[in-house]
């Protein structure tokens, strides 16, 4: 109902009768991708073809027992010939073209939508295609779609970032039997990433929610011949599942509350609502509790280093740039409701704290390249969510978008690293591990171009100034010091500590963790690029740069990691009218009312000396970082995995990521099994179902059967004697009566 | 005098019942089910002296019918015969469950 009142102004509305009548285009592109895409890896699995003769017995090559690891070799060879000529997957050629493009044009249309979008635009466009649950007169969900500022900001960064991983993956996959397999999923993953954005309400929303995580299992268990991979998907599947649960949760409350369940409706809705109240507090922790699933935070982060089993551009484009960062931006989205709930809120950028902090200590001591990047994304999602924890909503979603940039390219390059390793380990038959950094070392000689991206990209997430990551973490920092006085949020007392006290700790976690940010980094790079070369002697002359469509993505995004602070640069920065504050006029008109809220209508402002001060201390750190990491890391004094002595102490803690995986099977997995071992499996499932009802059933009929069985001796002797007895028996009870 | 034939009666279907629960040669038995038969058709006799003529009619139909099933009944216990050599009920049990 709430819709359509919605729907009647949109008549009027500035993008009406516009390109961006055509959103439904969006999420269909992909969508047609998968569809062909899928078709011709079911075909390939049949017909394997003459592209690649002998794809059957070809033995699955698994170099170093490493997740991922076998990422570029579809079979193994046993000549120099075969290494000479790899072999082309099925229809590679096809899917090559299809893959990347239906992203591109939905990049084309995205773009098309932005420049039609007035920046002013007050109310969001709405556009209704048909009526999907219409239960009664209460309940009426429509599929319908919403374009808004925000929902603009992300559709750019899934479709932009998308197309340059799908051209990467171009390369990174060339070789792999699945390639049309991949890049199916990685297209569905697209359509249904797009959905979630567009959504106009949160059952559509959670419709997208679902499906990119059903695209995150498959792809994560991409190479499931290994058992190791289809683990680690199920993990993410089934962590997911808890978070899920708190986002059914909210929206339940949601629909039995506010009595609606799209975005405008429950906006509305809500604005009748006391502040603060507890139904709206417990709303959003359901909330925030299907955030800590989507985005890893504690405590449901487990799943996201696991997920690194998956080829590396998946790491990129899922478990880095957009599918983790869905929580945020439903945060973001549900602004209104979050602002009115500052306990909640305060529990948001408290746990992002923590999980950025804790994060960033694990990723201190991890020796596999991509569980380092792992580590480092659930400690940067950690930041984003401080940010929209404390209602500065800009600032988390801008952090959004320099992390999907920088982070990207980190997991791309990883890639590049990977491949490289990989193709020289292929060549000379070794089982060294392709990902572990012990094993590398001395890459700025063989990889120039992923070298000085990735420098780039680490001095972004580092923080250094000019570099996009220096910006939006630094906008973060800011936000919570600013807000630790005279907002909603410093107001409140959090489990009995004042909100400004939390706000000071939130900081200082923050700094901290932005700190161990800097050196984690800078050892990654170290070990990796720098020093002398661990990789052997036959194999170090395999070591080349990727080809073109993997280097080229990783440039444009070295581009966006080093210029793209300027779409939102402080006003400290005393630049001219129009150059400043870009993000933050344009997402002004969707989450500016609620960021007022927290702050009680006036802007969350801090002196520019405070803000200099400030900025100056972020520098330092992020500084003092790389050069610590710099001056104490010795990269010349690693050797090789095999024989590298085993860590003691804390850094054998820190290595083993606190033993969180170890605490969670021993407390909650182990008691898990066993109760549904024993006592639902073996006790009520066998025992009382199987046992007593099914079987139980059957042994009293064959009971009765046999007593009735027995009474029919056939003796006609025995007949007279029942039916004399029972007359006597009548005639008895008729005369005693 | 109806009192001491209905006496009388009662005592002929009580031998009549013992000799088909005790003997175990079908001839037997079917000559004491013919005497629990005839006991009845005796009460019968006997109570039309007080409620009319209807239990004699009766008597003549369960003639009718005893006589029928003699028939039968001895046919099926020669054809019993042939087929086991005995009449002895014990050894026939064709209907064991």
């Amino acid at each position: 109902m709430l819709l359509l009142q919605a729907a009647s102004p949109a008549l009027s509305h500035p993008l009406a009768g516009t390109v961006a009548e055509y959103v439904w285009l969006l999420p269909i592109l992909p969508l047609i991708g998968f569809v062909i895409n899928g078709l011709l890896s079911l075909v390939a699995s049949y017909h394997p073809g003459p592209a690649d003769p002998d794809i059957g017995h070809g033995a699955p090559h698994a170099p170093s027992g490493a997740q991922g690891a076998h990422g570029s070799h579809g079979a193994h060879g046993d000549n120099e010939d075969v290494h000479a000529a790899p072999r082309r997957p099925a229809f590679a050629s096809i899917v090559t073209i299809v893959g990347p493009l239906v992203l591109a044009l939905a990049f084309v249309l995205a773009v098309a939508i932005f420049f039609a979008m007035p920046g002013d635009m007050a109310t969001p466009f709405v556009k209704r295609f048909f009526s999907w649950m219409p239960v009664g007169t209460d309940l009426q969900i429509d599929w319908a779609f919403q374009l808004d500022q925000l929902s603009m900001v992300m559709v750019l960064i899934i479709t932009g970032v998308g197309t340059l991983i799908h051209i990467f993956s171009l390369g990174y996959m060339r070789d792999d039997p699945g390639f049309a397999r991949f890049f199916a999923y990685l297209n569905l993953f697209v359509a249904f990433m797009l959905v979630l954005v567009l959504g106009a309400s949160y059952p559509v929303l959670f419709v997208g929610w679902e499906g990119v995580g059903l695209c995150s299992y498959l792809l994560i268990g991409f190479w499931y011949e290994d058992k190791a991979n289809a683990d680690a998907g199920l993990k993410a599947f089934i962590v997911n599942r808890i978070g899920d649960f708190g986002f059914l949760m909210a929206m339940f409350l949601v629909w039995t509350n506010l009595g609606a369940l799209d975005f405008v409706g429950v906006q509305s809705a809500a604005a009748a609502l006391p502040v603060g109240g507890p139904l709206v507090t417990t709303i959003c922790l359901f909330f925030f509790l299907g955030c800590a699933g989507k985005s890893a935070q504690i405590p449901l982060y487990v799943w996201l280093p696991d997920a690194m089993a998956g080829p590396t551009p998946v790491s990129a484009l899922i478990h880095a740039a957009t599918m983790v960062t869905a929580g945020v931006y439903l945060i973001a989205r549900s602004s209104f409701l979050f602002s009115m709930a500052p306990a909640a809120s305060l529990t948001v950028a408290v746990i992002g704290a923590i999980t950025a902090l804790f994060a960033a200590t694990i990723g201190l001591k991890q020796w596999d390249i991509k569980k380092v990047l792992a580590y480092s994304t659930v400690s940067q999602l950690g930041y984003m969510f401080v940010g929209v924890g404390v209602g500065a909503y800009v600032a988390g979603m801008f952090h959004l978008m320099t992390h999907a940039f920088f982070k990207a390219l980190l997991f791309l390059g990883a890639g590049s690293v990977i491949f490289a390793m990989h193709e020289a380990l292929h060549h000379t038959h070794s089982d060294q591990d392709a990902q572990d950094m012990r094993n590398m070392g001395g890459f700025r000689k063989y990889m120039p171009w992923t070298f000085v991206m990735m420098w780039i990209a680490t001095l972004a997430i580092s923080g250094i100034p000019i570099f996009a990551g220096f910006f939006s973490k630094d906008e973060i920092l800011g936000a919570v010091f600013a807000r630790a006085h005279d907002s909603a949020l410093a107001e409140i007392t959090w489990l009995g500590i004042p909100g400004t006290w939390v706000l000071y700790g939130v900081y200082l976690f923050t700094l901290v963790g932005a700190l161990l940010t800097a050196i984690y980094m800078t050892r990654l790079m170290l070990y990796t690029f720098h020093g002398p070369n661990r990789t052997g002697e036959r194999e170090r002359e395999h070591l080349r740069e990727a080809p073109w469509t993997m280097t080229a993505p990783v440039v444009v995004l070295g581009v966006l990691s080093a210029i793209g602070g300027v779409i939102n640069l402080p006003a400290f920065l005393h630049l001219p009218e129009g150059w400043t504050g870009g993000l933050e006029h344009w997402l002004e008109p969707v989450v500016g009312e609620s960021a007022l809220r927290v702050t009680f209508g006036a802007p969350a402002e801090i002196s520019h000396s405070t803000e200099y001060m400030l900025v100056g201390i972020a520098v330092v750190i992020a500084v003092a970082g790389v050069l610590f990491a710099m001056a104490r890391l010795k990269p010349a004094a690693l050797v090789p995995k095999a024989e590298s002595p085993p860590e003691r102490g804390f850094s054998r803690v820190l290595e083993n990521k606190y033993y969180v995986d170890e605490i969670y099977d021993d407390t909650v997995v182990e008691p898990t099994v066993t109760i549904s071992k024993n006592l639902l499996w073996k006790g009520i499932d066998a025992g009382l179902i199987d046992g007593l009802f099914v079987n139980g059933s059957a042994w009293l009929a064959r009971g009765f059967a046999a007593i009735g069985s027995w009474l029919q001796s056939g003796q006609v002797g025995t007949y007279a004697w029942a039916i004399v007895v029972g007359v006597l028996a009548v005639l008895g009870a008729f005369t005693l009566r | 005098m109806v009192a001491e034939a209905l006496f009388f009666s009662a005592v002929l279907f009580t031998i009549g019942v013992i000799g088909v629960l005790t003997r175990r040669n079908a001839i037997i038995i079917f000559m004491s089910v013919e005497l629990m038969l005839n006991a009845v058709n005796l009460s019968f006799v006997a109570l039309s002296r007080l409620y009319g003529v209807t239990g004699q009619v009766f008597v003549i139909f369960v003639m009718a019918v005893a006589a029928a099933e003699a028939a039968v009944g001895l046919a099926i216990i020669i054809s019993i015969f042939r087929h086991h050599e005995t009449v002895d009920l014990q050894n026939i049990n064709l209907l064991k469950g």
